[in-house]
């Protein structure tokens, strides 16, 4: 479904991503495990088109994405939940997630992906005209995940969702991300978490200062000695 | 009775400060940028409505959106020329280069017709006077606020009902996130400048027919003071524009009417001195927090 081939991607001087390649296919949790500032986010960012790749390639569906335009690659049906969730702080809840079906013209459809929503996060219901500033952390980032839903995307990409949430907290979110992917979406997830991430993943790879170290299949990889000392905490 | 009728002439005043003040605060919201050459667009505006009127011989409605049509294409013009190739720039380039467009609108108008001023015609709207329990209302007046308040209604709308309202507001807060939703930040942009300058376009109009005098460098003084405006609201917010418009209009009027009216051009400033002293962010304004 996606296939990242080799990208190099620059921040100004700083080279983050060197020679990067992964692939996603079609029906599958893949996850992409590493520490702060590994390129993790990058490469969300490069995929989604707010980076551009100075070298190699994104092909998604059987054709290239690099460099395209953000809005090209939402309508194409890559939605990408940001890192710190990134909400409009100043808009309520709804709003929001109008926002997330922002390409969208058929409003029957709009309507469903709204219940569908609010099915996944009833508290979003609730809190339906409430401002999305207003919400804690945990609602923030079922708002983020429920906004990009709402573009109805083939393939969703998260950053960090499980990022500053209470354990309990984390779980509920892993397990939306599981029925998430069972009703039919590919996702890419991101994750310092690298227990909970591999708990859920079918495949996995491990990035380390710009450059994929590692990859297999997510109980490959949980049984790797190398995994354990560095991500999952040596035991 | 002084004092009733001094409001009144104040609020008519401060509906233009207001009008101009929306195209400043909805830019700077967007972009972060004070757009210098705002109040150019407004003389332009009034100038469009002039050569409307005396010209094409149309009314006052159709010369005020005539005006609005040709400032909204200035606007997005001035943007895509002169901001957008500055988008990643320092932000004291983007300033300097308003300064820059600003006094080019001005010399090029200067150029183009001389720096002799324009008297706008007086009879483009019934000239009557109401009185009301005394407080003595010219229907001009009513005219213009009815006008303002009109199109402050009509942008409330456009900002909080349509799509390209929301997607200006959700511009204004995260950009990045808005493109990630689909959003063209590049149109996005635009449609801001373009709505703000078709305001400024409406008040020039407006700003003739209550002046009667309009000449290349009649924007300077309005703009800064709508600017003194957008900073007492609170730069950025839209509300804020309209609350500090009309109030910088009722100050002004009212140390006029005590007699000071050599002062008045003076007090704006000295309101926005102290603003920025004791509360930058304005009257509508609040210390962001975000929430980790």
């Amino acid at each position: 479904m996606l296939k990242v081939e080799q990208i190099d991607v620059f921040y100004g001087n700083i080279h983050a991503l060197k020679g990067v390649s992964l692939e996603v296919n079609s029906g599958e949790i893949v996850t992409l495990i590493g520490a702060n500032g590994a390129g993790k986010t990058t490469l969300l960012k490069t995929i989604s088109g707010l980076l551009k790749p100075k070298h190699g390639d994104i092909v998604y569906e059987g054709a290239s994405i690099a460099g395209k335009a953000a809005q090209t690659i939402v309508k194409q049906g890559i939605s990408h939940v940001p890192e710190g969730r990134r909400v409009f702080a100043n808009m309520t809840v709804e709003e929001n997630l109008e926002l997330g079906a922002f390409l969208r013209k058929d409003k029957e459809g709009i309507q469903q992906d709204f219940a569908k929503v609010f099915e996944l996060f009833p508290r979003l219901e609730e809190r339906r005209k409430q401002l999305a500033g207003t919400l804690s952390g945990g609602e923030q980032q079922m708002l983020a995940i429920g906004r990009a839903l709402m573009a109805r995307p083939k393939l969703l990409l998260l950053d960090e969702p499980s990022m500053g949430l209470a354990p309990l907290l984390v779980k509920t979110i892993f397990r939306i991300i599981e029925e998430i992917n069972q009703s039919g979406t590919t996702i890419l997830l991101v994750e310092q978490n690298a227990h909970m991430a591999l708990s859920i993943a079918d495949r996995a790879y491990v990035i380390e200062s710009g450059r994929v170290v590692l990859s297999g299949t997510a109980s490959e990889l949980q049984a790797s000695e190398q995994v354990k000392q560095a991500y999952l905490g040596g035991h | 009775m002084e004092l009733i009728q001094q409001l009144v002439n104040g609020i008519s005043l401060g509906s233009i400060y207001a009008l101009i003040a929306l195209g400043y605060t909805m830019v700077y919201g967007i972009v972060r940028l004070i757009n210098f050459a705002h109040g150019d667009v407004f003389m332009i505006g009034s100038f469009v409505g002039f050569y409307a009127v005396t010209m094409l011989g149309v009314g006052f409605f159709p010369a005020l959106l005539l005006a609005m049509a040709v400032c909204a294409v200035l606007g997005m013009t001035i943007e895509r020329i002169a901001y957008k190739p500055l988008r990643n720039a320092t932000r004291i380039a983007v300033l300097i280069t308003a300064i820059g467009v600003s006094l080019l609108i001005e010399y090029v108008m200067i150029y183009l017709r001389g720096a002799q001023p324009e008297a706008y015609p007086g009879t483009l709207l019934p000239k009557q006077n109401l009185e009301l329990f005394g407080v003595v209302i010219s229907s001009q007046s009513l005219f213009i606020l009815g006008t303002s308040l009109v199109l402050m209604i009509l942008l409330q709308f456009i900002v909080h009902r349509t799509k390209i309202g929301k997607a200006m507001r959700a511009v204004s807060h995260d950009a990045e996130a808005a493109r990630l939703m689909g959003i063209n930040v590049d149109n996005t942009i635009s449609a801001t400048f373009a709505i703000g300058s078709a305001l400024a376009g409406a008040a020039g109009v407006i700003f003739g027919i209550y002046y009667t005098k309009i000449d290349p460098l009649m924007g300077i003084l309005p703009g800064l003071k709508a600017f003194v405006a957008a900073v007492l609201g609170g730069i950025g917010i839209i509300p804020g524009a309209m609350v500090g418009g009309l109030l910088l209009g009722v100050i002004e009027s009212l140390v006029s009417g005590l007699g000071y009216s050599l002062w008045r051009d003076g007090v704006a400033f000295i309101i926005l001195i102290l603003i920025l002293i004791f509360r930058p962010a304005g009257l509508f304004g609040k210390n962001v927090r975000e929430k980790v």
